[in-house]
């Protein structure tokens, strides 16, 4: 893989025919230009942008993390920390809910595990009709740039093993940059979040896992 | 938005290790910074950063006819503007109700500990006098703006000269003078406000924190030969207070005032 660089806006990242442009790029004429800020990746004919900032933007098939904010008599709003709110319907759960009883199943604030079955325009359909997914209990949430999720879990989520080894909690990141985690005691969740935010902050700096693993230590010391 | 989840998180922390999600004990203030002289064409600015919470505030003058009830005295006007940049639940637009208490409880604790002096604002009695504008704008909101608004408005108001009043034309000109502005610096407001979480106190309070509390209680204080004198109180939110409560505050508030803002209050004495 080469090496990254930096891109503003309309900066020519590449010049040649075979190359194909990939997420956030453009082709014009035998230029690929940036459409984001963020930095500019060639994988053999292929270019692309990781952003480096910039709100999440939901895809059919992503599976996020959100709270409910609004109930109406068909179904519940859920804000995921996008541009709008999505909505999970009362067809979309797994059991049959009574009309004015929707508050029994989900209620304000509460926090759902969910998946994307729909985006058109400014609407994004949510369900919860999978294996997995539904109402997340105990816990807490911490929000970081959906662009950085793919550091957070690491290649085949070696990453996110290594945090749940460390601070032995329970975590579930949700695409959309929502990050749920669940320990035994409240010390080691506050620690997996000092860990979730160094690595969002340090995601681009070459031996992240031997940071974080530093980083982890010191932690310990403090607490001691 | 604030979910269920990390709300009980707060509640439980609180009750069981009396200590804060980010680590603070209940009445811990985060790091305070100050930043003068931001702007070139007010009489006195300044940036004031309460951990990742900051706003900015500026001070002009401008003259206008007292008021009838005191042809003998200036006046002074708070303005504070939540500007969407600081926070997405801000909105563009005229003032909301939110920044309009912001505004009136800044304005309150500085005029009712007479810290400055209305009298020598006066130009002419009955027909001119200045009047001090103090803009105050969120430029990010990490929780607890309403402190962070009163200390803004302080330093700038001690950062601020005098600018030169040109007789002939009657009007204010561009230069500005070394002189400062007519305080009574001894009297200096210092304002905290105390958020109620479950059954404890906390104070400098994070957003979301912020976002949970039963209710909060803003007290601006003076102190006077030793002793603290309360110049304003707002109470804000929907649950209740009772006496007893309003006693612990007051308890704790003269303790936090000498052990943590001592300091802060003689670092922006130290201006102008």
């Amino acid at each position: 893989m080469e090496e990254r660089k930096i891109v503003v806006p309309g900066e020519i990242i590449v010049e040649g025919e075979s190359f194909l442009p990939g997420d956030f790029v453009r082709k014009e004429g035998n230029y690929i230009l940036a459409n984001k800020y963020g930095l500019a990746e060639i994988e053999g004919r292929l270019v692309k942008i990781i952003p480096l900032s910039g709100v999440y933007l939901p895809r059919k098939g992503n599976i996020i993390i959100g709270r409910v904010t609004s109930i109406n008599y068909r179904g519940w709003l859920i804000d995921f920390d996008g541009h709008y709110n999505g909505f999970l319907s009362l067809n979309e759960v797994p059991k049959f809910i009574n009309k004015g009883e929707l508050r029994d199943y989900l209620d304000y604030g509460e926090v759902v595990y969910a998946k994307i079955i729909e985006v058109e325009g400014s609407s994004t359909e949510l369900s919860l009709k999978f294996k997995g997914l539904g109402k997340l209990e105990g816990g807490q949430l911490i929000s970081i740039n959906s662009f950085k999720v793919p550091r957070l879990i690491g290649k085949e989520g070696s990453m996110i093993s290594l945090i749940k080894e460390l601070t032995k909690t329970k975590i579930i990141v949700g695409q959309n940059g929502v990050v749920w985690v669940k320990g035994e005691k409240i010390e080691d969740e506050i620690k997996a979040k000092k860990i979730i935010k160094f690595i969002e902050e340090n995601s681009f700096v070459s031996g992240l896992t031997d940071n974080v693993k530093k980083f982890a230590e010191k932690l310990e010391e403090e607490n001691e | 938005m604030t979910s269920l989840l990390d709300k009980k998180r707060i509640f439980e922390y609180l009750e069981k290790e009396g200590k804060r999600l980010d680590g603070r004990k209940p009445l811990d203030v985060r790091k305070i910074e100050f930043e003068e002289n931001i702007s070139e064409n007010a009489e006195g600015s300044v940036s004031v950063k309460i951990g990742e919470t900051e706003v900015y505030a500026g001070v002009k003058l401008s003259i206008n006819e007292p008021y009838p009830d005191s042809p003998d005295e200036g006046s002074m006007s708070v303005n504070v503007e939540l500007s969407p940049m600081a926070d997405e639940d801000f909105e563009l637009g005229p003032p909301k109700i939110d920044a309009i208490e912001m505004a009136r409880i800044v304005d309150r604790g500085i005029r009712e500990s007479k810290f400055i002096d209305f009298k020598k604002l006066c130009i002419k009695e009955g027909e001119k006098s200045f009047t001090i504008n103090i803009d105050i704008y969120a430029i990010n909101n990490e929780g607890n703006l309403l402190d962070a608004c009163s200390l803004a408005a302080l330093s700038a108001l001690c950062l601020a000269k005098m600018p030169k009043y040109n007789e002939k034309e009657e009007k204010i000109e561009k230069e500005i003078t070394n002189k400062p502005l007519p305080l009574r610096r001894e009297n200096m407001p210092i304002m905290v406000t105390f958020y109620k979480i479950g059954k404890k106190f906390i104070i400098d309070p994070k957003r979301d924190e912020e976002e949970i509390a039963d209710y909060r209680l803003s007290i601006a204080i003076s102190e006077e030969d030793e002793e603290i004198k309360i110049n304003a109180i707002q109470k804000g939110r929907e649950g209740s207070i009772s006496f007893e409560e309003i006693e612990e505050i007051l308890k704790k508030l003269e303790e936090i005032y000498r052990k943590q803002y001592l300091k802060i209050k003689e670092k922006i004495l130290s201006y102008g």
